[in-house]
């Protein structure tokens, strides 16, 4: 590191002392500064360097409750896309809810954990938000009140790089509107 | 005058070469640049050699031309860069015989001149050393915000002098950052510099797809609490919804005519690939499967689709008739490939393949079927070529923080943009701009 930069100080020196014997030339075609030859490339400033104008988005406001007294989560198993046995109960409410109160809808939002790609997790979540509109509709619940979307890992519920964390978000949240 | 330069080679056991370069310029003892600093890692790097001269009087504008020359140089990995601070403009001729001792091929000398007006005029001169040949200047009058677009043209002009490829450093590049619950969408020169917002959202935004035209950008928002595909013209901020079909709809990408986009919606249940009139409408369905199909992107001549599908039992990459039709299988390698991108010249495909559990930016010969991971990094997303082919902007993590990086997949030389500290993600390379 050291025997770099010396050699680089040395070579700078060098430099310097050839810089005063450099000469400008005038049979060689370089322009002075009024710029005959050397391109009109004038940049404007309207047109080359396009304004970026800032959008701001909204988003929802908060959701409409649901059942009361009944989880509005959903747990998945690693690589699993299939409703667990402890969700049955849970899925069974909610359909409940869903035929007693055709005005209702929910919106079913798969979640992945963080491992791997944006838009693949994005279908992953999705094929579990459709397990569970699936189940909601064996158990008679209108097709018309319900909606599975995903947000593949883009919100997850807890942070962090661990399997405890990755149980937490590998889920389908229930939401009413 | 006094100058130094510092120059520090590292050798990791990995054998991978990491180069960090530090520039400290002391100019006429009085005013001192800013430090600047660039970190190259990468193996076997042929580089084409520029000596470049401290623009005369930069030291007086806001943006020093040429540290952001040098950098866009250096990040293209296909030059080694030198600098001079000899006192030169582009006026002058150079001593040849003294540079070429030096070990000199090419030569860029300029200056930095403030107008009555308050704009900079910005000149420069590119220099033949072997053959002792004027190849030519430019002359930018520039107001100040756009003073590094000037210096990003230049780099342009002598990357096309001497490479005979076109430049991409003043081409545009869009990200997403997230802090805390809020996620902007961002537009940046190619550098990762001069970042400005385009969208603030309490939601996610993923997947940005710079239209082929360079004013518009589709991306998929989540501020309505599902996903929506939207077109967003950057420069007026107007935006459309074009695809708000029941469930899902992510991953736009552009026909090469702009006149169309490939989606993925859950309409009809999982996953599948539809096509879209840019402007929003009806929807044609490109795949039939009962698997995942998404992440499709158009072959450059508008041919075929390639997309990733899990038919087969893991996420592959898959190739099909533009039209939708018989489906051909791409990647064999491992058990998870991702996120296709395809160069201008439609020879290479750049992907994400997880192996051994860590996520590696890869790149396949689609002639040979050849591939070969680019990275050392494990936590790698998103890749999408530069318009000229020669580098792939990815995100990925370092030292556990999210990153965004640029690649040259011919020599592996991987640099890490300026910009946003926090969570950075979801890169896309836009096109060339008419302007340029």
């Amino acid at each position: 590191m050291k025997k770099f930069f010396l050699l680089n100080c040395v070579l700078a020196s060098v430099l310097l002392v050839s810089a005063c014997s450099t000469v400008k030339l005038n049979e060689v075609p370089v322009e002075d500064k009024s710029g005959s030859g050397i391109s009109a490339d004038s940049l404007n400033g309207a047109n080359v360097k396009s304004g970026i104008a800032s959008v701001q988005a909204q988003g929802l406001g908060k959701m409409v409750l649901g059942p009361v007294n009944v989880d509005k989560v959903i747990y998945f198993d690693f690589d699993s896309y299939m409703l667990r046995a402890d969700a049955q109960p849970v899925v069974q409410a909610h359909a409940d809810y869903l035929r007693n109160n055709k005005d209702k809808k929910i919106s079913l939002e798969g979640n992945t954990d963080e491992r791997g790609g944006s838009e693949y997790n994005l279908a992953l979540g999705q094929k579990r938000a459709d397990a569970v509109k699936k189940a909601l509709s064996i158990l008679g619940v209108n097709e018309s009140q319900i909606e599975a979307v995903s947000f593949g890992k883009e919100k997850p519920a807890v942070q962090g790089a661990e399997e405890s964390a990755f149980a937490k978000n590998r889920r389908v949240e229930l939401s009413y509107r | 005058m006094i100058r130094f330069f510092a120059h520090r080679l590292k050798v990791f056991p990995s054998q991978l070469l990491f180069l960090t370069m530090a520039f400290v310029f002391l100019v006429s003892g009085s005013s001192a640049w800013a430090q600047f600093k660039v970190e190259v890692t990468g193996v076997g790097v042929t580089q084409v050699p520029v000596h470049l001269n401290g623009f005369r009087d930069e030291g007086q504008s806001p943006q020093k031309i040429s540290a952001i020359i040098q950098a866009d140089l250096e990040r293209s990995a296909q030059f080694r860069v030198s600098t001079t601070a000899l006192s030169l403009d582009e006026t002058s001729r150079p001593d040849v015989s003294m540079l070429r001792a030096r070990g000199a091929e090419n030569f860029v000398t300029g200056s930095v001149t403030k107008l009555a007006d308050g704009r900079f005029d910005v000149r420069f001169r590119l220099w033949d050393l072997m053959k002792s040949q004027d190849l030519g200047g430019a002359s930018y009058a520039v107001v100040p915000g756009d003073l590094r677009r000037a210096a990003h043209q230049i780099s342009d002009f002598i990357y096309e002098k001497l490479t005979g490829d076109k430049g991409i450093f003043s081409t545009r590049i869009a990200y997403v950052t997230k802090n805390g619950n809020r996620f902007n969408l961002w537009i940046a020169d190619a550098d990762g510099d001069n970042a400005q917002p385009a969208l603030t959202s309490p939601e996610p935004i993923i997947s940005p797809s710079w239209a082929p035209n360079g004013v518009q950008l589709a991306y998929v928002s989540f501020e309505s609490r599902k996903p929506v595909v939207y077109v967003h013209d950057v420069a007026s901020g107007k935006r459309k919804i074009v695809a708000n079909f029941k469930g899902s709809n992510s991953a736009p990408s552009w026909s090469p005519d702009g006149q169309q986009m490939a989606v993925t919606l859950s309409r009809d249940g999982g996953s599948q690939i539809f096509l879209i009139p840019s402007s929003g409408g009806e929807a044609q369905r490109l795949t039939q499967s009962a698997s995942i199909d998404t992440e499709p992107v158009f072959t450059p001549d508008a041919s075929a689709i390639y997309f990733v599908s899990d038919r087969g039992g893991s996420p592959q990459i898959y190739r099909m008739p533009a039209k939708g039709g018989p489906v051909q299988r791409v990647t064999f390698n491992g058990s998870y490939n991702i996120s296709p991108s395809i160069s201008p010249d439609g020879k290479k495909l750049a992907y994400i393949s997880r192996q051994g559990g860590q996520f590696k930016l890869y790149i396949m010969d689609l002639q040979t079927e050849q591939f070969e991971a680019l990275s050392d990094t494990s936590a790698d997303e998103k890749p999408s070529f530069a318009p000229n082919g020669k580098l792939i902007i990815y995100a990925t993590q370092l030292a556990g923080k999210e990153a965004l990086m640029t690649v040259n997949w011919e020599n592996k030389t991987a640099v890490r943009l300026n910009g946003q500290a926090g969570d950075i993600r979801e890169p896309n390379w836009g096109p060339f701009m008419k302007s340029n």
